[in-house]
């Protein structure tokens, strides 16, 4: 066996390869650019190299310099993660001439695979069911428009190097057809620097659903089970599970025997994923083959007991795999959740700085794979991925609800995070039938994702644990010193809840190890910990347990709980008459204003002062994480005021022109 | 006896209704709630004692002998917050628009002589159009009357003004000389001329918001420490602040219990201050994490937002804390920040108040601006209040204490009783470039030279050693044991005994 390995990635992957390789007895080697100086899988490491400046092509992605770090440093073989160099034939080939392993398949794998034109050839000669199409490059936008009639609509136009979403386009028309093959070409040259761009007819009602094989030197392949990961916002994967809640035995079991054919066929070894796209009939096409381990691996790893990158190593070290087909027994449901620092409600803005607080769940059934910690960093120049929050159960039902309490008690603050979107997917109630498509959240948010839309627990909870903290609050306060003999404070047990205006009244007092609360005529009893000051509050509430983030900003309490975020004030009944006196004010007038959504790099004015713009019309664009965002006109309007320059960086809500 | 006692309850409901049941729906039509309803809401419940229910006003001139209403315009007396003794006065917008006449005067004098004998905190509940012009100077003496006990009060017993209503002309410095002034957004203003004789005089054209309301004092002008949203929101949080002072000069900050452990960890500090020396990062963070249960009552926030001034509590126990902040203006000394530090460091040490010091502090901020301002005179008072304080001091220097900013800011030298210093500290006169700068000037324009000068002061100077060699520095501490080492210091100081010598008072460059 290796004596060390070095891992040519960073983040959660990065810790995951090393927890298993510490498993093994193996020494681990990281690699880190200079924003990862302290980040936690060059802590977790035995030893770390710094190989360059914190964008990925003058770090991750510099192969001298990773085979360097191999050298001095004595790793025998190297793992790459996703992503960087894990697909890079020209990487295994300067590897293998340096005697070092590379822990992944060979090049002839990636290379074929890792092109989607030949990749297709080859499933289809292998017997692997392919998508009608043209999978020769297309010329120009006048062959793509007859190409695209001879398949019938609705067609995808596709990069070959692409990858993640990028230069894909639906068209449903001759003339989007027709435009949208120049978008898609002029897209992959700039992402990619290949043009080339083919034809597919597009699936609808599609889900994308995946499956694991593991393929040895001695000519073992074994298939480990399907991945459903139909949940995709712009065609990033964002809930992932195993096994999907659609497949039948006899489907599972033709897709498994297809995948292992395509993986003898290009003599396949190591992990690798073959990506299917299956209609409403269990028909299922060849998409890709992924040549290296998935981010969404876990889910697999849960459902089959099997340590994917433990076999990847046994793999790469020469050894037969452990089991075979037979051996493959899926148990159990797992659920993946991609936990993003960006901001739902922004339109899923990408978001970086410090991690002020960091607390991931913890318990039985519970994975986190993170690669931060409380205090690390967000970097722009990185994956937003936080981390992958990743549960099992009995059954779907069971990995949702476990799913549903995990993300309650994941606290972030710092960052913006999708925490909430993912709450709102875990209790949609399509999602829990398990209707998915791969347009699942295109069509449930075909508006973006606003806080109304997250579905409301039961609001009484809320109320009883708003009431419960203010309670335990008086009470402590209560014990202040220096208080008069004959007038010491004694706490009332009637109370007034008010969210949103509304009036919640309540008691609430103490009994042994609870607090009493009786709302609406029904009585809660509410068993905590919880101390003072503290995030995360878990409980039970008649014996039921239920977990709110809870934060203080003056005299409000804002609860975080299912996705929803409640600000309730808790006063005595006088109070709460008085408080119906207040004026409810008027938020400022912000439509007048173009605000910064996100901190970044104001790139582009793209109207003067005095100039009339029309709704939809392109104001200003903002880099930020190296994208490129357009803010466009919400309505039409004169613009009177530009209060920023090209150059300029700006914060968040920072004004950068006004309107008339 | 039964004649008197249905006397007693007529007038008892008269001085009960004030301006009467039209002006009590027209306070509330306006958001704001009365004089009896914003003390009831601001003690506990049950507890107020009522005085001087039945002070009339005396004038007789311009018919005002026709028209009186017992009280006369403010509800006096004292009751409990939290179950300690408060003096209060809550003036009645309802009855004569809250005016002040002497009767009146005489009735917030009254309680505040008997705060003082006691030694407990007077709240002012400000609500009033102004002087009671029909009594003429007699208003005018009330006003002295009062002003005149704010200053003996001053340091011997808490005084806290809520501005819940105009507040103009000489009524503006009555709560000028107490110690917080809290105000309420878009009801509440204070200035010593209104918008109208602005406009007469200057040609402004400014709205009593914009000239004197919670926003302006808040952010531009730090006249007022806190801004609420409403009467509600304003007198409950005023609760919550009255429950970290003493009492008096003479008491202890009130302690209460805490399950947060004085020894904590808080490892996500050690990455707090970022390797690049000129990145910022957010000194409340550090504050939050540090105090009791994250606890931090913040004063001023909007205003000189370079140094950070507030109340929480160490091991149960109320200290105040003083923060540069290195998000804003790089943290550095400026004529606003110190001025806003100098005073809050006074009513700390006024009030045996521990004050916990923060630095990270480039220096004073250059330019015409402050210089003309008079920064030399106003950098000074918080240097004085530093120097003059000898309640616990205990200061943490977790970067930069550049020059005489590092002096100033609780060092070792005004009487700092623990000073410690994380790893990141530099300690010096200042940064590395500007000292090579001087100190080499012949090898500008050598690059190489002058960057292994750089290289070799910040080798010698930027850290916290040099300091600890001379114990400037008791102890370099690690970041994760702030918590823990802040409350031992603190605790040790406990029974801290240090007096000035006599004097009258000093001068404090005003």
């Amino acid at each position: 066996m290796f004596e060390k390995i070095l891992i040519a990635n960073r983040g959660e992957i990065a810790c995951r390869v090393m927890k298993t390789a510490t498993k093994m007895g193996i020494k681990t080697v990281a690699v880190y650019s200079d924003a990862d100086k302290d980040a936690m899988h060059v802590q977790m490491a035995d030893e770390a190299v710094h190989i360059g400046a914190s964008p990925s092509a003058e770090s991750y992605l510099v192969m001298e310099r990773i085979i360097q770090a191999c050298k001095d440093t004595g790793a025998q073989a190297v793992h790459p993660g996703y992503g960087f160099l894990s697909e890079n034939s020209a990487f295994c080939e300067a590897l293998e001439k340096e005697g070092i392993a590379f822990i992944g398949p060979a090049t002839y794998a990636i290379n074929s695979m890792g092109d989607k034109i030949t990749s297709k050839l080859l499933a289809e000669e292998a017997g692997v069911n392919v998508i009608p199409g043209y999978t020769d490059v297309v010329k120009d936008a006048d062959q793509a428009v007859e190409i695209a009639n001879g398949i019938g609509y609705p067609v995808m136009l596709k990069a070959s190097a692409g990858g993640g979403g990028k230069g894909m386009r639906v068209a449903w028309n001759e003339a989007e057809c027709h435009d949208g093959f120049e978008r898609a070409t002029n897209e992959a040259v700039s992402s990619f620097g290949d043009g080339r761009v083919f034809i597919e007819k597009f699936i609808e009602e599609p889900r994308h659903i995946e499956i694991q094989v593991m393929a040895d030197t001695h000519g073992n392949i074994i298939y480990l089970g399907e991945r459903e990961c139909s949940i995709q916002r712009r065609h990033q994967k964002v809930i992932e599970e195993a096994p999907s809640p659609f497949l039948d035995e006899e489907t599972r079991k033709a897709m498994g025997e297809q995948a292992v054919l395509l993986a003898k066929a290009v003599d396949y070894r190591s992990a690798g994923t073959v990506e299917f796209i299956v209609d409403a009939k269990r028909n299922f096409y060849f998409l890709e083959m992924n040549t290296r381990l998935q981010v969404e691996h876990p889910v697999t790893e849960y459902i089959t007991g099997q340590d994917l990158v433990e076999l990847m190593i046994r793999v790469a070290n020469g050894e037969e795999l452990p089991l075979k087909q037979k051996d493959v027994k899926l148990t159990g449901w797992a659920m993946e959740a991609r936990v993003y620092a960006e901001d739902p409600f922004r339109n899923f803005l990408p978001s970086i700085g410090r991690l002020v607080h960091y607390r991931p769940p913890e318990g039985k059934n519970v994975r986190v794979d993170t690669g931060v910690y409380e205090g690390g960093e967000v970097s722009m120049f990185y994956d937003p991925m936080i981390a992958k929050l990743v549960t099992y159960g009995k059954n779907r039902k069971k990995a949702i609800s476990k799913m549903q309490d995990a993300l309650d008690a994941y606290y972030i603050r710092g960052v913006q995070h999708n925490i909430s979107f993912l709450n709102a997917l875990m209790v949609h109630p399509r999602f829990i039938e398990g209707r998915l498509t791969t347009n699942f959240i295109a069509e449930e948010y075909p508006d973006g994702f606003n806080a109304e839309m997250v579905p409301q627990d039961d609001p009484a909870k809320t109320i009883v644990v708003a009431a419960t903290i203010h309670r335990n609050y008086l009470d402590r306060a209560a014990y202040i010193s220096g208080q008069l003999p004959s007038l010491e404070r004694e706490v009332e047990d009637e109370w007034v809840v008010i969210i949103n205006g509304e009036h919640h009244p309540v008691t609430a007092a103490p009994v042994t190890g609870a607090c009493k609360v009786t709302y609406a005529g029904k009585s809660y009893e509410v068993v905590s910990d919880w101390e003072l000051g503290q995030p995360l509050l878990h409980c039970t509430i008649n014996g039921k347990s239920a977990c709110f983030q809870v934060q203080r900003e003056g005299i409000w309490l804002q609860l975080f709980h299912s996705g929803s975020h409640t600000k309730a004030m808790v006063v005595t009944p006088r109070a709460a008459e008085m408080h119906s006196y207040m004026l409810e004010k008027e938020a400022p007038d912000l439509s007048k204003y173009l605000l910064s959504p996100m901190p970044g790099l104001l790139v582009k004015l793209s109207v003067e002062e005095g100039e009339e713009v029309k709704a939809g019309a392109e104001l200003a664009v903002i880099e930020a994480m190296k994208m490129e965002n357009v803010l466009r006109a919400e309505q039409d309007a004169v613009v009177s005021k530009i209060k920023a320059e090209a150059g300029d960086s700006l914060t968040v809500d920072q004004v950068i022109m006004e309107f008339e | 006896m039964q004649e008197i006692i249905r006397q007693l309850d007529e007038k008892r409901s008269a001085a009960r209704l004030g301006g009467g049941e039209a002006r009590i729906e027209k306070q509330h039509a306006k958001g704001k709630l009365t004089a009896r309803e914003r003390i009831e809401l601001f003690l506990d419940p049950g507890s107020f004692e009522e005085w001087d229910m039945f002070v009339e006003h005396r004038c007789t001139d311009f018919g005002m002998e026709q028209q009186s209403t017992p009280g006369d315009g403010v509800v006096t007396g004292y009751g409990t917050v939290c179950g300690r003794l408060i003096f209060v006065f809550s003036q009645d917008f309802t009855v004569f628009g809250g005016s002040l006449s002497a009767a009146h005067a005489q009735k917030i004098c009254k309680i505040m002589d008997q705060a003082m004998k006691v030694g407990a905190p007077v709240v002012g509940l400000n609500d009033s159009g102004g002087a009671r012009i029909q009594e003429g100077v007699d208003s005018l003496a009330g006003y002295a009357d009062v002003f005149q006990r704010n200053v003996l009060a001053s340091g011997v017993v808490p005084q806290i003004s809520m501005i819940m209503g105009p507040c103009a002309g000489g009524a503006v410095y009555s709560p000028s000389m107490t110690d917080f002034i809290f105000m309420v957004k878009d009801s509440s203003y204070m200035f010593v001329t209104g918008p109208d004789v602005v406009k007469t005089v200057t040609h402004e054209e400014v709205t009593a918001e914009e000239l004197g309301g919670a926003v302006t004092h808040t952010s531009k002008s730090g006249v007022a420490d806190l801004a609420f949203e409403n009467d509600v929101e304003a007198l409950l949080m005023l609760r919550r602040f009255i429950n970290f002072l003493p009492a008096s000069n003479k008491d202890k900050p009130p302690v209460w219990p805490t399950e947060d452990e004085a020894d904590r960890k808080i490892p996500s500090l050690d990455t707090l201050v970022p390797q690049d020396p000129n990145k910022p990062y957010d000194m409340k963070e550090l504050i939050t994490k540090m105090v009791d249960d994250n606890d931090f009552f913040e004063l001023q926030p909007d205003y000189a937002s370079n140094i950070i001034i507030g109340m929480a509590r160490m091991e149960g126990s109320t200290v105040g804390i003083v923060a540069n902040q290195p998000m804003v203006l790089a943290g550095c000394l400026d004529i606003d920040s110190s001025k806003k530090a100098g005073r809050f460091v006074r009513f700390c040490d006024a009030f045996n108040i521990p004050i916990v010091t923060l630095v990270d502090v480039p220096g004073f901020l250059p330019g015409t601006t402050q210089e003309y301002g008079g920064i030399i005179k106003h950098g000074a008072k918080l240097l004085y209040a530093y120097a003059e304080a000898t309640v616990p001091k205990v200061t943490l220097i977790t970067r930069k204490a550049y020059g005489g900013a590092y002096d100033v800011m609780a060092s070792k030298h005004l009487r700092g009783d623990v000073n410690l210093a994380w790893p990141t500290a530099e300690i010096a006169v200042m940064g590395p470039k500007g000292a090579v700068e001087i100190i080499f000037r012949k090898d500008i324009g050598d690059e190489e030279k002058i960057t292994q000068r750089t290289d070799e002061y910040r080798q010698k100077f930027a850290n916290p050693f040099v300091a600890g060699a001379r114990g400037f520095i008791d102890d370099v501490i690690m970041p994760n044991s702030t918590r823990k080492r802040i409350c031992r210091s603190l605790s040790m100081l406990r029974d801290k005994d240090l007096e000035n010598p006599w004097r009258k008072h000093g001068n404090i460059p005003l």
